[in-house]
């Protein structure tokens, strides 16, 4: 009983801990957003990370993804996406913008 | 040392109290994934979208008129505070607390999730009083075409955690429905993760180059 | 672009049905338009009819339609996919006579022309190759991996549900109101609000949307049913090469049905809601549509032909008496393909407008797919040579595909050369291309496939002499249809055209009506085989399951496997498993003890939901919202109620178990070997003597 109520705080701790992380994340953005306004790259870069470092925060405290155990089927599950999804999104961008700079179809 | 908890599959699960529970959602848990994985596409070309035709305003309203961050940051909050009281709600089940300690985080989460809904359509009803409504052009399009998407996804996961309350008292705690909260909660977070590439790619980055 | 004045059945009156055209002017056109909606009533009055007849209404719904086992689901996805079959074969002899009509406007308008282009891609594509690609491997997936039924037994019927009544609306759209003119990729504006306001694209729309949920479903089935169903043993290198498509198959349907979904569905948001994706005005970019279904599109392409070239490795391994050669390289291959294929989609529109550096991407990377196509050729070349090889029907299938599918894979690799592109783009070259590719690519896997594993399903073999014919008719109607494409695409005849007036391309088009006749005959004499085979069953019956010295797991059981498949589940100790056991000498052995086997109720849900979404489908088309909101209520009312029926298990007794396998392994001691010299003996009766070097 005892080891259960030991297993049920280090659980609970762990969706707190990755609460308060994601939490501060956000404070940070929209501060970030805030203080230096949203018109230059070098802010929008900024929060782009900190939007990827709230992602592995979520994965990790919520979602339980790690790589502590040899055979993670979700985890192998998760990169394969993110390779198909990089090259879709990725792809799409390149071949649209490309298009739209030839074609004169705006500023991008 | 510390020994982690052993489970018989990674991930979220219902750990060895729920032996059988456990070995019955692997597989179903392990589906779940796979169609999250492709709901995630789903999401990723609709960004895609978004970001090619970010350009696309025809003169009407863009971001700058539009977007109201101090709306968005309340949902920002809710929704992740929701993301929280779901597995809270989960480790409760895992746990086996008294059934109204469970009962009372599945309620917290429709309430936050609710609230995120109403906040959600104010914003898009706040944008059609300006003029941006999605027949107004290609951008406008774009972002009624993922926004609301994810909205879509937030009220399907309401529908569900009202069904599964309702299972859970007609029905009790069994294996089918322990299986079912797990799916629910990783639905949850998958939805946060969403909410995450939205106020960073839709909102910041249409402020930004938009 | 709603209206609001809609009434009570929205948009639908008299004027929707083909005989109000008929009555209004009588032509040649309006004649077969209303031939075609005739074939589909009197098709299903008699169906219906004969079903009443032989009162078949009772056992049609409790042995099929409610029924989860995957091996019914399987065959009930083949016949689907076999009726849509006949139509597309139909549509393209329509068509190949309105071009051997010679210069001039032929016997169609060009309307008429549009949709039935438009209707034969669409049907072969999604309710022809899909379904006979997931009822074969519904079929077989579960025997080859020693599992009982699939992941997830209800989702299963559910995507056959979905499937079917997207069928079906494709069916309707002949009796009600037009189809779609755009082609079966369906691209705007073409099929925009502005310029196609009628019902045709609406069809196209919502049966793709239905049936690409069906498909992901399946999809997602098959792959988790290959990661955590199979038996103790069977590791991943151990899988037969079969299952390594179908992994690679629904990996592409996992992620490549979304773009098709998307695509289709902000189309829908253009013609329903006003929305600008793809339109011409207002910042809307109907490149963004071509990108789209490409994407998808693509790895479609694989998603079929992935599935073929594993039932031609089996065929190549069993009926040559030898173990696959090349496995590993095999399965590198068949990954390679699967990752290569999300990197090429551009090579459809490269005459788009892009940098000619972004062509040469994708022109590369398109090129690079010939290298694992090719290791695979060579591997079942290599897997042929030296071995002890029998021209059965599924062989001579294969046999065919590997001569006449390189012409049609290096016509690719040119195509795939952007410059050479721009010359052939849109031109019966490209029509020539990929019809190489997709029948005897995909067609030609899936009949060998029905051939080789038919004996499994129905505990009879079908009958050789018109299978024979079949595969004859088959090739040379191929090759006679297709060939004469090549030549008039390089000497530039645009797809899609109902007129041309270039004389010389008519001697062309008179061998290809040929050919498009010889195809014909090529499909009634797979129903003859049938029709004989059925009749002859007694003769070629083969109880005991194992016709073809076959090396996988399905062959162990008997034919037809009982519902629970494996009577206890196997341990796999090989690659091969069947045939190394049978080589030692411990094949068909007597288990020490039976246990009782779960199995999953029947339920209806997949039928309730075909019903529901079909009229959903309609209503949408048809603008008659009341009937699409009350339809969406019902179908996720429908849903919730299901998720709370809890008595999903029915428990078979290992008394009963017991009865049954030890009987059928009386048989097997009892039944006389056949060597291969025999096989298509009647004394053939599924008990196999390996006359061979078995296992190397």
């Amino acid at each position: 009983m005892d080891r259960r109520t030991e297993l049920h705080r280090r659980e609970r701790r762990r969706y707190v801990i990755g609460y308060g992380g994601s939490l501060l994340l956000t404070l940070t953005v929209f501060f970030i957003a805030h203080r230096y306004g949203t018109e230059t790259p070098g802010v929008y870069l900024t929060i782009g990370l900190l939007g990827l470092a709230q992602l592995v925060v979520q994965l990790v405290y919520f979602l339980h993804i790690d790589r502590r155990r040899s055979s993670r089927e979700d985890l192998d599950l998760i990169l394969f996406s993110t390779l198909v999804l990089l090259i879709i999104i990725g792809g799409t961008v390149w071949i649209l913008g490309n298009l739209a700079i030839r074609m004169h179809m705006g500023v991008m | 040392m510390r020994r982690a908890p052993r489970h018989s599959y990674p991930g979220i699960n219902l750990g060895e109290d729920h032996a059988s529970a456990d070995k019955f959602s692997e597989v179903v848990t392990f589906g779940f994934w796979v169609f999250l994985m492709s709901d995630l596409v789903y999401f990723g070309l609709m960004f895609a979208i978004y970001i090619t035709m970010i350009d696309a305003q025809a003169g009407g309203p863009g971001p700058h008129e539009l977007f109201d961050l101090k709306s968005i940051f309340a949902q920002t909050l809710i929704l992740l505070t929701s993301s929280l009281t779901v597995g809270l709600a989960m480790l409760a089940l895992k746990y086996n607390l008294p059934r109204p300690r469970i009962v009372l985080w599945f309620a917290v989460t429709l309430v936050l999730g609710l609230s995120f809904l109403v906040l959600e359509i104010r914003d898009f009803m706040n944008m059609a009083a300006q003029g941006g409504i999605p027949q107004r052009s290609g951008f406008l399009s774009a972002f009624y075409g993922l926004v609301p998407l994810h909205g879509l996804h937030v009220a399907a996961g309401c529908l569900w955690l009202i069904v599964l309350g309702i299972q859970l008292r007609v029905m009790g705690l069994t294996d089918l429905v322990m299986s079912r909260v797990v799916r629910l909660a990783l639905f949850w977070h998958f939805l946060d993760l969403i909410w995450i590439g939205i106020i960073t790619i839709v909102y910041f980055g249409g402020l930004t180059y938009g | 672009m709603m209206s609001s004045d809609s009434g009570f059945f929205g948009r639908l009156s008299w004027e929707a049905f083909p005989v109000a055209g008929l009555i209004q002017n009588p032509s040649a056109n309006e004649i077969i338009a209303n031939a075609a909606a005739g074939i589909v009533i009197i098709g299903a009055m008699v169906v219906v009819g004969l079903l009443t007849w032989f009162r078949l209404w009772g056992p049609l719904w409790r042995d099929w339609l409610t029924s989860v086992d995957h091996k019914k689901i399987g065959i009930m996805y083949i016949v689907f996919a076999i009726v849509m079959l006949a139509r597309g074969v139909l549509e393209g002899v329509v068509m190949r006579a309105q071009q051997a009509a010679g210069p001039g406007d032929g016997f169609l308008e060009a309307e008429h022309f549009a949709e039935l282009f438009s209707t034969h891609g669409t049907i072969m594509v999604f309710f022809v190759a899909v379904p006979f690609v997931f009822g074969v491997a519904n079929y077989v997936i579960p025997l080859m991996i020693g599992a009982r039924d699939v992941a997830f037994p209800r989702l299963n019927q559910i995507g056959l549900g979905l499937t079917v009544s997207a069928g079906m609306m494709l069916m309707v759209s002949l009796v009600v109101g037009r189809f779609s003119t755009g082609g079966w990729t369906a691209y705007p504006p073409y099929t925009g609000a502005a310029f196609n306001p009628g019902v045709g694209p609406d069809y196209w729309i919502w049966a793709i949307v239905v049936s690409g949920i069906g498909t992901s479903l399946t999809g997602i089935n098959f792959a988790v049913t290959l990661y955590k169903m199979r038996a103790p043993g069977m590791t991943f290198m151990r899988l037969p090469m079969y299952c390594w498509t179908i992994i690679c198959s629904s990996i592409l349907i996992i992620f490549a049905m979304p773009p098709l979904g998307v695509a289709a569905l902000l189309l829908a948001a253009d013609r329903y809601l006003d929305f600008h994706f793809f339109t011409n005005d207002l910042g809307g970019n109907m490149m963004n549509y071509a990108n789209l279904f490409w994407l998808f599109g693509h790895p479609e392409v694989y998603l079929l032909v992935l599935p073929a070239y594993g039932i031609y490795s089996e065929v190549f391994a069993t009926f040559s008496a030898k173990r696959l050669y090349g496995y590993n390289s095999l399965v590198i291959a068949t990954m390679s393909i699967a990752v290569l294929s999300f990197t090429v989609w551009l090579h459809h529109f490269f005459t788009m407008g892009q940098s000619a550096l972004i062509n040469a991407v994708f022109g590369i990377a398109t090129m690079l797919i010939a290298i694992p196509t090719g290791v695979k050729v060579y591997d079942w070349m290599a897997t042929l040579y030296r071995g002890r090889i029998r021209f059965s029907v599924p062989m001579l299938y294969s046999l065919a595909f590997l001569m006449l599918f390189v012409i049609g894979g290096l016509s690719g690799v040119v195509l795939a050369n952007p410059t050479v592109d721009y010359q052939v783009h849109n031109t019966l070259f490209l029509v020539a291309h990929f019809h190489n590719a997709l029948l005897p690519g995909v067609l030609f896997g899936l009949l060998a496939a029905y051939n080789y594993w038919f004996p499994k399903a129905f505990g009879f073999r079908l009958d050789e002499f018109w299978g024979r014919v079949s595969v004859f008719c088959w090739t040379i109607g191929f090759l006679l249809t297709f060939m004469p494409l090549y030549f008039v695409g390089l000497m530039g005849m645009p797809r899609r055209s109902f007129s041309y007036s270039d004389p010389s391309f008519h001697p062309f088009m008179i061998v290809a009506i040929i050919g498009a006749l010889v195809i014909t005959c090529g499909l009634f004499s797979v129903l003859i085989q049938l029709w004989v085979s059925i009749r002859d069953r007694e003769k070629t019956r083969v109880p005991v399951g194992d016709p073809w010295d076959g090396r996988t797991l399905e062959w162990s059981i008997p034919s037809p496997p009982p519902p629970y498949n494996f009577a206890v589940i196997p341990q796999v100790t090989d690659r091969d498993d069947f045939a190394a056991a049978k080589a030692q000498g411990v094949a068909y052995p007597t288990p020490d003890a039976y246990e009782d086997i779960e199995m999953p109720r029947n339920t209806g849900i997949g039928f309730v939901l075909c019903v529901l979404s079909g009229i959903w489908m309609f209503a949408l088309v048809w603008w008659i919202w009341w009937l699409a909101a009350l339809m969406t209520v019902l179908i996720i009312l429908s849903i919730i109620i299901w998720t709370f029926d809890t008595s999903t298990e029915l428990v078979i007794p290992a008394e009963e178990v017991r009865k049954e396998h030890e009987a059928w392994l009386d048989l097997v001691h009892s039944a006389t070997a056949v060597d291969r010299d025999h096989e298509a003996a009647p004394e053939n009766r599924g008990l196999a003597r390996p006359d061979m070097e078995a296992v190397t």
